[in-house]
């Protein structure tokens, strides 16, 4: 993993990241008038950046889904009444106020999109990355699952069925997907270790044992995710 | 709105390009754009439904070619006049030029923590007897409001099944408008793929949506 994510100021070469940008421009100005006015404290602006940036995060959801696989009865709860499952680990607040969880199976696997905005289960996963939000897999997760699926490296059986949770009310969904082969050993938190936020989302599977590193999509090192 | 939003099935946008190890913003204004527009929003001024409507009433010109968090700040900008807390020549000028409407209240930084982690729900106590039932054949409604809503247009007029019935929860089509909440019992309600795309659809694809009760017709 070459990201750090605790020193993102210095490094980034992306094409927005410089103060040259317009836009950075444009967002500076709403913010020094929203200051002049009074209307925003900007230490709560950086608490608010400061959360999602480093506390509520995947690994949120990671240590549910290693609950429900640990588990039997938690999955049966978080099955049933998804929010106060997920709410006994600590997570809650804002985009997870109404939230589902789907239970991957032999036979079917689901997929989570929005087709009309961008919403995402923000307590369990954090801020949705740029392509959940952005119009292709917007557009095609619900007509062409596979094609999306296969973008991500994930070719299903063609008989295994697609079933595509489309986010257009307050409902939350989150994807627990089916726990790896060959992990009777492993404790809940090295569980926690092999879910991907893509798995979570459908894009994606769970890591195998072993095979932590590249594919994984945090450093296992990361700080405990916190309620928000 | 038939919006630039309501993307379900639409084609020639390219490949979702997945960017592997991600960071969670790729420049310092998207951490502003999010601060901001949460603790903007925090005033209490808008709902999340009238954010959500301004957001998609951009030009589609202007929609497609925006990153999520340009589509936040340029909907905030809208938000912010309308409800008289920025004039249009600050936002030119970059700073305040007017006194403007003081909100209710803002947003403290030692308030931030608790006021993430309650969110805001949006279920409300309906005292009507659910309509639908489970296992139900339902036929989604063909309208096309101008104003905010819902229900996405490649799901209009549309058979499925209620899979699930849910609470009462805010009406987004007339609370986006400060219509008020008017809330409705919210229903899952799950597509066989070829009801949504025809012959050429994937035999093993169901798609659902969560479905306001007005949304819906008996089948």
């Amino acid at each position: 993993m070459t990201h750090d994510h605790h020193s993102h100021d210095h490094h980034h070469d992306h094409h927005h990241d410089n103060d040259l940008d317009p836009f950075a421009a444009r967002v500076k100005a709403l913010e020094t008038i929203l200051i002049e006015k009074g209307l925003i404290d900007p230490a709560a602006v950086d608490a608010i950046v400061e959360t999602y940036e480093h506390k509520v995060g995947p690994r949120n959801g990671a240590r549910v889904v290693a609950r429900a696989w640990s588990d039997p009865d938690f999955a049966a709860w978080l099955a049933r009444d998804a929010t106060a499952a997920i709410a006994s680990l600590g997570y809650t607040g804002r985009q997870g106020e109404h939230m589902q969880a789907v239970f991957n199976t032999d036979d079917t696997h689901n997929l989570i999109v929005c087709t009309l905005c961008s919403c995402y289960p923000w307590t369990v996963l954090g801020v949705p990355p740029v392509w959940y939000k952005a119009p292709p897999y917007r557009s095609q997760a619900v007509i062409n699952p596979r094609g999306v699926l296969a973008e991500f490296g994930l070719v299903l059986p063609e008989e295994t069925k697609i079933r595509v949770w489309d986010s257009t009310a307050e409902l939350r969904y989150m994807v627990v997907p089916m726990r790896p082969v060959e992990t009777e050993d492993l404790s809940e938190e090295e569980l926690a270790r092999l879910v991907t936020r893509d798995s979570m989302i459908g894009t994606g599977l769970p890591l195998r044992p072993g095979s932590l590193g590249p594919g994984a999509l945090w450093p296992p090192s990361d700080e405990p995710g916190l309620s928000i | 709105m038939n919006g630039p939003h309501d993307l379900g099935g639409q084609m020639g946008f390219g490949p979702v390009a997945p960017e592997v190890d991600e960071p969670v913003f790729h420049a310092g204004w998207e951490r502003r754009a999010l601060g901001v527009t949460i603790a903007a929003g925090a005033m209490g001024a808008w709902t999340l439904d009238e954010s959500r409507h301004a957001r998609e009433s951009l030009h589609p010109a202007i929609y497609y070619s925006a990153s999520y968090y340009e589509i936040w700040i340029r909907a905030l900008e809208t938000l912010l006049e309308r409800h008289g807390f920025v004039a249009e020549d600050e936002i030119k000028a970059g700073h305040r030029l007017w006194p403007g409407v003081k909100p209710i209240r803002v947003l403290a930084a030692s308030d931030v923590a608790a006021v993430l982690a309650r969110g805001a729900r949006c279920d409300r106590a309906v005292s009507t007897e659910p309509k639908f039932k489970a296992g139900d054949k339902v036929r989604t409604i063909n309208e096309h409001p101008e104003g905010h809503t819902r229900l996405p247009r490649y799901a209009r007029g549309k058979i499925g099944v209620i899979e699930a019935v849910r609470e009462g929860f805010v009406f987004p089509d007339s609370n986006a408008h400060g219509k008020g909440e008017n809330p409705q019992r919210v229903y899952t309600v799950c597509f066989d793929g070829s009801e949504l795309w025809g012959q050429g659809a994937d035999p093993a694809l169901t798609v659902s949506i969560d479905a306001w009760e007005s949304y819906l017709e008996p089948a």
